[in-house]
């Protein structure tokens, strides 16, 4: 992709007349969570779109309405189109889509990819879009055959009747002439010829030999690149900038203030890095200079104090811990953290004349599009963004600020695309981490060892507050409550509030977010309910799930996989934990060891998972493989410490990710039910760290409440 | 100006002698198939072959490489090198992909110096390229697959 290629946006207006190709439309009520936020006030109606079209050469392309950023969206969503198109998968051409309303993710209200939505917002949309194009093929065929469209047959791209037969290349452009049929019917999932089967990723190919163009990889002709010096401090600004020993540095065309930092712009990469060493800048270091995680925990602890915003209630809880024969008490605590994507944030942007042109990976294309046109000063109507392959996401490209960075730099050379590309110290510091937070739970055992009280309280920071203001409603944010509002456990006194306590850091979206600061606390706590009741910790929760025959279901599944139950010999345990998420049912066994030097292993791990219909079986195992490293990184010794503001950490040796030898073998029991597909992308994490707490409690006794496990002088192997 | 031998090609590059390898074949050749992740050889994304040894061309400066036959993602072939892409093809091994080309440049050096690997020394031999996605399983699963395939 470069920036002589044509213009995606150009394209959706004239791909209905481009050499007759047929363009799918659709209209869809805007609905969903964030549809009131601020990123989508000023989105017009929803209007006819495009997501299939099929050339007269019978190439046939998913203009994919989501970012591919591992999670396989580019096959599982052009399985659901090739499903009902009647084409083979593999048949089809993945483009990535522009900015549009058309493709707001209607689960989220934006055009977004995260969530764990992609295949659950697209599963009726998709299909749908595949089934009005091959409806429409078929009646082009017929009108042409003057024989009624329902003796023609669709299969394998050619519409047939008796010995007639039309590509659907040959019919697109009579095909596109016809009215759009409403109220297409879609396959019964007992028809389904590709989807829940095994197929191969669309992408890996590339993938396998450096050829797919990530962010990272975008070129344009003339271009230059930067390189941004940025407060040490988060939130902090340039006061004033000597920067006469860098504009004599070879290579250098401009150094640029952008408010939180100074740019470098050089003729190579490597030059701009230099002459940014070569910088002196003076800061207005802002509020955020006396911000240490000590300070954190401190604000968070005391706001816990405060009544906050009931999640979830019945019974009454105050009177049945009263009279409960045993009470447990715990607080569990959760460290910042940073996203660690292995493509560092970087932008491509050109501003000149006519607009502003943004290559970028994104997983927020229409918030790419404001922040470019708020600190490019074009309109937003001007400004194009051309979505790459993203090397990795977890959530941090959520945020856009490096997308607005890249434009305010760009705006400084007119007409001169520019790279920017952050290094990793960049990307370890200046991150929007993952919500440290603190948790406050109280239990209560009546005579017969049954669960009668549960008492949560959540301390955190909110990260919605900050980018969609308006969504959290009567102090309830929807990313902080997922992962306790959907607790599966039935007890008959219940009571879940929580508390946004902001603590003077901006925070992100971190993979599964609230899910796993919540099902650490929950899942660890009922594991400390089970051994003070006296019984086993599957068989404690099972008794709880007697409502819930999925979650039974997966829990009952994931222990007889791992042999729950059964003698493991000196120096070895199993932990347990259990929790629905994003509509997917999954329980986790981590068996552990110790090592001769006192360090613990993680061996295996263990998931059942009910994903309702698997759209890509082999991609949803992928997701929880992947998902169960992410689920390791928050558990082992990963954290994010600052000290007078300033981030410590900086690049891999001192923000450790799991490598090879440190990786446990990952079994997947899936166990697909129902008709329609659960959310995948965030399910494999959040269970990691309490089933591993867990683990380690059976193996030492020793109960550890903080996460990194390391802070509790844990060590690894 | 500096004279280098790049997937048999040699090749001019006008760069000052301190520039990593990385940076001179991403910018300066628009090779973009080698990946930066850190520049401190910690994560293995910018790996490449120096005479056939995996190397990390984010901290090799140009004025290194004089006579060195380098070999990048874009150049890899030979039987190993099929071996292991056929092996990452049928095991579908990449989720973002971005560090799959360090990786399957590791697995290809790995693969040629020990056609037989045991997972011990899959461990030694890919414990330098991290995968944040957390393909580590079927990376392990796709290079003895790749063994067996050279075997047969
Ligand atoms: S970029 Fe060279 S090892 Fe990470
Ligand atoms: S596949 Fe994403 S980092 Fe390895």
């Amino acid at each position: 992709m470069n920036a002589t290629n044509v213009s995606r946006r150009r394209f959706l207006e004239t791909s209905a007349v481009l050499g007759g190709g047929l363009v799918i439309g659709l209209t869809l009520p805007l609905r969903g969570a964030l549809a009131h936020s601020k990123g989508s006030a000023n989105t017009p109606p929803v209007q006819a779109n495009a997501w299939v079209r099929i050339g007269p050469d019978d190439t046939i392309t998913l203009i994919c309405h989501r970012n591919e950023m591992g999670q396989d969206v580019h096959t599982s969503l052009a399985l659901l189109v090739a499903e009902e198109l009647e084409v083979d998968v593999d048949k089809v051409e993945v483009k990535q889509a522009p900015v549009d309303p058309v493709y707001v993710n209607a689960l989220l209200g934006a055009q977004i990819t995260g969530g764990s939505s992609s295949v659950r917002d697209a599963w009726t949309k998709l299909r749908e879009a595949g089934a009005t194009a091959r409806t429409q093929l078929v009646a082009a065929a017929a009108n042409e055959w003057k024989v009624p469209a329902a003796d023609c047959t669709a299969k394998d791209g050619v519409v047939s009747h008796g010995d007639k037969h039309r590509t659907y290349g040959e019919l697109a452009a009579s095909a596109a002439k016809l009215p759009a049929p409403t109220n297409v019917a879609l396959k019964k999932p007992t028809e389904f010829t590709q989807i829940g089967k095994h197929q191969h990723r669309l992408d890996t190919p590339a993938k396998a030999r450096g050829k797919a163009i990530f962010g990272i990889d975008t070129k344009a002709p003339g271009m230059v690149y930067a390189s941004l010096e940025q407060c040490p401090v988060i939130g902090g600004k340039v006061l004033s900038v000597d920067d006469s020993k860098a504009k004599s540095m070879p290579g250098v065309r401009a150094v640029v203030n952008i408010g939180e930092g100074v740019a470098v712009i050089a003729d190579h990469y490597w030059n701009a890095k230099k002459a940014r060493e070569a910088l002196a800048i003076t800061w207005d270091y802002g509020p955020g200079v006396g911000l240490d995680n000590a300070k954190i925990e401190a604000t968070l602890k005391e706001g816990a104090k405060q009544d906050g915003s009931v999640i979830r209630q019945h019974g009454d809880v105050d009177a049945a811990l009263k009279s409960a024969t045993k009470k447990v008490e715990a607080e569990y605590r959760l460290q910042l953290l940073a996203h660690a994507t292995l493509e560092p944030m970087n932008c491509l942007a050109l501003v000149s004349d006519t607009g502003c042109d943004i290559w970028a990976s994104t997983q927020f294309p229409q918030g790419a599009q404001g922040v470019a046109a708020a600190r490019s000063g074009v309109p937003a109507a001007k400004v194009q963004i051309f979505p790459q392959f993203i090397g990795g996401g977890f959530g941090r490209r959520l945020d856009v600020d490096f997308i607005g960075q890249a434009a305010a730099i760009a705006k400084a050379v007119p007409g001169t695309p520019v790279k920017l590309i952050w290094t990793r110290e960049d990307d370890t510091r200046n991150d929007f981490y993952r919500p440290a937070s603190y948790h406050a739970l109280r239990g209560g055992i009546d005579a017969k060892g049954d669960l009668v009280a549960f008492d949560y309280k959540f301390a955190s920071a909110s990260v919605t507050n900050r980018m969609f203001p308006g969504v959290t409603k009567n102090g309830l944010d929807p990313l902080m409550t997922e992962g306790a509002i959907d607790l599966t456990y039935d007890i008959p006194n219940e009571r879940q509030r929580v508390v946004i306590q902001e603590f003077g850091l901006r925070v992100g979206y971190w993979r599964s977010v609230s899910h796993a600061l919540n099902a650490f606390a929950i899942e660890g706590f009922v594991d400390e309910l089970a051994h003070a009741a006296g019984k086993d910790p599957v068989a404690f929760r099972v008794t709880l799930l007697g409502k819930q025959p999925r979650q039974q279901a997966v829990l009952e599944r994931a222990a007889k996989a791992a042999g729950w139950g059964r003698k493991l010999g000196a120096g070895k345990a199993q932990g347990i934990a259990s929790m629905e998420s994003y509509g997917t049912h999954q329980a986790l066994v981590v068996d552990i060891s110790k090592t001769a030097s006192g360090a613990i292993r993680i061996d295996k791990l263990t998931y059942a998972i009910d994903p309702g219909i698997a759209v890509h079986p082999d991609q949803v195992i992928a997701q929880i493989q992947g998902g169960a490293v992410s689920g390791l990184i928050n558990t082992l010794t990963a954290k994010i410490t600052l000290k007078e503001g300033r981030v410590e950490q900086s690049n891999f040796h001192n923000y450790q990710l799991p490598r090879m030898n440190q990786m446990p073998k990952i079994d997947v029991v899936l166990m697909p039910s129902g008709d329609a597909p659960g959310g995948m992308g965030e399910v494999g994490v959040p269970l990691v760290a309490p089933a591993i707490a867990n683990a380690v409690f059976a193996l030492t006794g020793q109960r550890v409440r903080t996460l990194p496990l390391a802070d509790a002088k844990l060590t690894f192997a | 100006m500096a004279t280098l031998d790049i997937n048999g090609k040699v090749v001019d590059v006008e760069a000052a002698p301190d520039t990593p390898l990385l940076w001179v074949l991403r910018d300066h050749l628009g090779m973009t198939g080698t990946k930066f992740g850190c520049g401190m050889a910690l994560c293995g994304a910018c790996t490449v072959h120096l005479d056939g040894v995996p190397t990390r061309s984010c901290i090799t400066p140009l004025a290194a490489l004089a006579g060195k036959k380098i070999t990048t993602i874009e150049g890899v072939n030979g039987k190993v090198a099929e071996a292991v892409q056929a092996a990452w093809d049928h095991i579908d091994v990449p989720q973002c992909g971005y560090c799959q080309s360090g990786q399957v440049l590791a697995a290809t050096a790995l693969l040629t110096k020990n056609p037989k690997p045991s997972d011990a020394d899959i461990d030694t031999a890919m414990s330098g390229n991290l995968c944040r996605c957390g393909t580590y399983q079927r990376i392990r699963a796709a290079i003895h697959d790749a063994a067996k395939s050279l075997e047969a």
